[in-house]
């Protein structure tokens, strides 16, 4: 997996093989390391393994919690949320067109598009907390509600995280597009925020059955 | 940040220039790697001067210490220390030796220091998160550090911090209140600095390796601090999850800990159906691994710098690996022997108790390789390979411990005991402190340019052998005969007949601190006005010895080195000696 | 120098191996009827450690000793047989040794904690709070009242939280600082806190078990000897931590039952 990867696939002539000549086989993959060894890659895979511990952590705390006592309180979700899934949804598609379509001028407006998905999600996130406490749901009231907030808020916080991170690329595309550096840093900013994608739709399912 | 290896290796950040950004908010690994050590210098000397109050007061309760008063006026009046201010004293220390030391100096420590060098590359992967995880660690021990100084004094609930005492607040005591508050946001902000920390070590062993340098051929300290990276990965993740929840009991109000029906301070407590059990399990979960973290810097230290004084290379390097491999592994498995009389299921005990006993297989074959390397070697006796075998004598002693408290039939009587205190020092304490003092000297020349004495070092380590020996070998016996730990003032009750042997312990750690003042005094002296280090005095192999002594800015001025070899091909020819260094031509 | 820590390391193996064999310090007497498994659970375990323990320490101090400092210029040498058969005995040892302990320690542990209680065993209900205990017999009509928390009240002496007033099975119930069972009785403890964890421990008992609140856990065992011995909490607790301790006295049962009338005419 490299973050450059293009789609649709394109063909792409291998590199030294003379007009004419039968195309040569291709490189073999490399032996021991990738050719360009991407770290920004790396740590995002390495960020979603320790976020991912950190969910699942508090998940087990969630199931043990409310075997602990029969004090749960099952609560209407804010249907809120529905969109703003859609929202992040969205987000992830638009950050996944501008990615490839890097090499074209019109690549970092994806990237815009996405940074507004990302604060409409942020904001529709508070906006529900706003709904769950004007119902007098509040992070003390039951334990079902303070998970839903200790849940959406951490989720929050890595998105905010994210959206720190597209930043930082954008200004880093805008700084020279076409050399490799800022096209991986968007390959591993894109990864993370499909994760991103993938935890509130893990999340959601857990605060729909559980909440 | 994300230079592909295929473009010239310049660093990515040029060097820096002012004060500021050369020697405070450096981006530089090696200036990271000597902050963190600095700091743990200063945690360590605070925690070892909690650790002699403690002593002073369990051997004399009585007795005063001059200008205690004034600094803890509530605590200690008149410099009599209370047995109240004594828990207090145990969990600062506590907290402070195992975080902001165990944790910063073997691992985050040298490991930012030399993880870069050995494998070849010329900074971590990621300098800011890295300079970020620095300094908020820094901040994370000055939050501690002023639980000191708020009103009600510092918290009293132990490292372990059991909920319900550590999240109903200050109805369980002065320190529950605001002391009990920080310690929390200070673990909760030490998890994010080492799990930035962890990212950055496992990134750049993965993905800044030199030409050449295969896994095989990374040095035993390179793959401990990568496999301690992995382990601090998972269970920091979980540990601050579960502060958090924790600063929300405290100061929210939510439950997560707390049940219905407690009455604390005459108060019935405003919370419902929390579950104590919950925080020793997720800390537990954390807690386990952390020895780990601790101890397995030290496994790799060892492992390298042994070779090096024995000119002898490692017995078993596949074994080695593999064995720091399977203990990492186990570790996730057995947080429960800490559990065994905590109220769940019996039954569980005997499952956690299985894994327990089985960890402690790869941890006896990775000794016996330490003394089969020894076999046939031709050791110098310099003081970092004093140290080196000082370490594997503590950590046998420490660990056959484990035998008697993995068996839920055996903790059952000692778990209360000073027996568990003998086991913990001996094998996380005093072992990983032996790997940072041999690291220390080891490394030194190259850190700083500059040796250090071999004579105050020798002093040094005599002194300090000995003496752990007589602090903490006799709490064995205290522990049998049923001397409960966590606890002071033994004047009146059964206990009595044990002061006897307590003022010896004390008067051992009172020598054996102040032989530290030796350390201090070398450490200090010679980094300052030692003699000029060559480039590679022990005549070792690994890529930190072939460049300068400090290393340049990106380590290797500009040429990285091509690898060809394995870490330590000790005891044949080359062409300057009995070894051969990673670096030269195949 | 490497005679000098061969000695050392040789001095330091003897004197703490002497200390334990002579039992200069060693557990106190026992006076339940589990407690001798556990006692002879703890000696094999102490034989078959102790025996890794001298054998590694003196290894380690052999082999610094004849290979420092080496003047004879031979070459080194690699260990005899290589890693493999050294790596495998260590296994083989390491691992029977681990698969007797489990084995017998586990039917010990299980002998202790997962077996039922006798169904004649004297119940008697513990109530943990910062910083003592108060323990509870049922009183003539065999029956524990409810407890409320909300009632607990330390002027009133109301540690447990009873109703007397609206609670007749509450109105003969016995409270008492200090815990007084027979001999060759089963016990059953009904262990409660009131607010944070503590623990119940008495070395002469060799029983060990935390208080959680929340929860009710059971404990039980049988003392063999009358006397009297101290029941200190190992779980720190809070402030008076040190100073949270009460006595376990076990008397003959003619004895016993006296005192349980007495106390019952005193309610």
């Amino acid at each position: 997996m490299t973050g450059v990867a293009s789609y649709p696939p394109r063909v792409v002539p291998p590199p030294g093989g003379p007009p004419g000549a039968p195309a040569p086989p291709p490189p073999p993959p490399t032996a021991t390391r990738p050719p360009a060894s991407q770290p920004a890659r790396t740590g995002v895979w390495i960020a979603v393994g320790t976020i991912s511990m950190t969910f699942a952590a508090l998940t087990s705390a969630m199931v043990v919690r409310q075997g602990a006592a029969p004090d749960w309180r099952h609560f209407q979700l804010p249907p809120l949320l529905y969109f703003n899934t859609l929202v992040l949804l969205a987000s992830s598609g638009t950050l996944e067109w501008s990615r490839r379509r890097i090499d074209s001028a019109r690549g970092p407006a994806g990237v815009y598009l996405t940074l507004a998905l990302g604060v409409l999600f942020v904001a529709g996130q508070v906006v529900a907390w706003r709904q769950l406490a004007a119902q007098g749901l509040f992070l003390a009231t039951a334990p079902s509600a303070a998970f839903f907030y200790v849940f959406t808020a951490l989720h929050g916080l890595h998105v905010l995280g994210g959206l720190g991170g597209l930043t930082y690329v954008l200004h880093r595309l805008r700084g020279g597009g076409s050399t490799p550096a800022p096209r991986a840093a968007l390959g591993a900013a894109t990864l993370y925020w499909h994760f991103m994608d993938g935890l509130w739709l893990y999340l959601l399912v857990i605060l729909v059955t559980r909440v | 940040m994300d230079r592909p290896a295929d473009q010239p290796r310049v660093a990515e950040h040029a060097p820096p220039q002012g004060f500021l950004r050369t020697h405070v908010f450096s981006l530089d690994h090696k200036v990271i790697g000597k902050q963190y050590l600095d700091l743990a210098l200063v945690a360590v000397c605070t925690g070892m001067l909690l650790s002699w109050l403690m002593r002073v007061h369990l051997a004399w309760p009585e007795a005063p210490i001059p200008g205690l008063g004034k600094l803890a006026p509530t605590g200690a009046a008149g410099g009599v220390i209370t047995p109240e201010y004594y828990l207090s004293l145990m969990t600062m220390h506590g907290t402070i030796m195992v975080f902001f030391v165990l944790t910063t100096a073997p691992f985050a420590g040298f490991g930012n220091y030399f993880l870069p060098i050995q494998v070849g590359a010329e900074d971590m992967a990621f300098p800011r998160i890295n300079m970020t995880s620095f300094w908020v660690t820094l901040v994370a021990f000055l939050v501690l550090i002023s639980a000191f100084f708020v009103g009600d004094g510092p918290p009293l609930s132990g490292w372990t911090a059991y909920a319900p005492l550590s999240a109903v607040g200050k109805d369980a005591g002065p320190g529950q209140a605001v002391g009990q508050t920080l310690w929390a946001v200070s673990i909760t902000l030490f998890c994010v600095a080492q799990l930035l920390g962890a990212l950055n070590f496992i990134t750049t062993t993965l993905d800044l390796r030199t030409k050449g340098m295969s896994l095989a051929r990374m040095p035993y300290s390179t793959w401990a601090w990568f496999i301690t990276s992995v382990i601090g990965l998972i269970a920091f993740a979980v540990l601050m999850p579960a502060c958090i929840l924790l600063i929300l009991d405290r100061v929210a109000g939510t439950s997560f800990f707390i049940p219905a029906g407690l009455v604390i301070s005459d108060r019935l407590q405003p919370h419902a159906g929390g579950s104590p059990l919950l925080w020793q399990h997720l800390f537990w979960f954390f807690g386990h691994p952390e020895v780990y973290i601790a101890i397995l810097p030290g496994f790799g230290i060892i492992s390298h710098i042994l070779p090096v004084f024995a000119r002898k290379p490692l017995l078993g390097p596949r074994v080695m690996i593999g064995c720091l491999v399977a203990i990492a592994f186990l570790s996730y498995t057995v947080w429960g022997h800490h559990m065994f009389l905590s109220g769940m299921n019996p039954f569980s005990a005997t499952l956690f108790s299985v894994p327990t006993l089985i960890i402690t297989i790869p941890a006896t074959i990775v000794t016996l390789l330490w003394i089969g390397t020894i076999y046939g070697a031709k050791l110098r006796f310099t003081t970092p390979a004093l140290f080196c075998l000082g370490f594997v004598s503590v950590f046998v002693s420490g660990g056959i411990s484990g035998f008697f408290l993995a068996q839920p039939s055996i903790d059952v009587y000692l778990h209360g005991t000073y027996f568990v205190v003998a086991h913990f020092h001996f094998v996380m304490g005093v072992a990983a402190m032996f790997g940072i003092f041999a690291g220390t000297y080891f490394w030194a020349p190259k850190m700083f340019g500059r040796m250090m004495n071999e004579t105050l070092g020798k002093w040094h380590f005599w002194l300090t052998f000995i003496g752990v020996y007589c602090v903490f070998m006799p709490m064995h016996y205290l522990g049998l005969a049923g001397n409960i730990r966590r606890y002071s003032a033994f004047t009146d009750d059964y206990l009595k007949p044990l002061i006897p042997l307590h003022r010896f312990i004390t008067i051992a750690a009172l020598f054996t601190g102040a032989a530290q003042l030796i350390f201090l005094y070398n450490l200090i002296r010679s980094r300052l006005v030692g003699p000029k280090a060559p480039d590679n005095p022990w005549q070792a192999t690994t890529l930190e010895w072939s460049t300068t002594s400090p290393p340049p800015f990106d380590n290797f001025a500009g040429h990285p080195p091509v690898v060809s070899r394995g870490p330590d091909e000790y005891g044949g020819t080359g062409p300057a000696g009995d070894y051969v260094m990673q670096a030269s031509a195949p | 120098m490497g005679k000098l820590f061969a000695v050392v390391v040789a001095i330091i193996t003897v004197v703490s191996t002497a200390i334990f064999l002579t039992h200069t310090w060693w557990l106190p007497v026992d006076i339940s009827a589990h407690g001798h498994a556990i006692d002879h659970q703890l000696s094999e375990t102490m034989v078959s450690s102790g025996v890794l323990f001298v054998l590694s320490q003196l290894a380690l101090a052999l082999f610094v000793w004849r290979f420092g400092d080496r003047k004879d210029g031979r070459p080194i040498k690699t260990f005899p047989g290589g890693v493999t058969p050294m790596v495998v005995l260590a296994a083989v040892l390491v691992g029977a040794e681990i698969l007797a302990l489990t084995f017998v320690g586990a039917k010990v542990w299980a002998g202790v904690y997962q077996t039922p209680p006798d169904p004649n065993a004297l119940q008697i209900d513990v109530q943990a709070e910062q910083f003592a205990f108060y323990f509870r017999y049922a009183g003539a009509d065999g029956k524990f009242g409810a407890t409320h928390p909300e009632l607990i009240n330390e002027a009133s002496e109301n540690y447990f939280g009873l109703d007397p007033a609206h609670d007749t099975t509450a109105r003969d119930d016995i409270v008492v600082p200090s815990l007084v069972i027979p001999v060759n009785r089963p016990i059953l403890l009904m262990l409660r806190a009131k607010d944070v964890n503590h623990a119940f421990y008495v070395p002469e008992l060799r029983i060990q078990q935390d208080f959680v609140p929340g929860l009710v856990i059971p404990l039980h065992f049988t003392a063999t000897q009358t006397g009297k011995h101290e029941i200190v909490c190992t779980q720190l607790c809070g402030l008076g931590h040190y100073n949270m301790r009460a006595y376990v006295e076990v008397m003959p049962e003619e004895q016993f039952e006296q005192w349980l009338k007495d106390k019952a005419s005193q309610q």
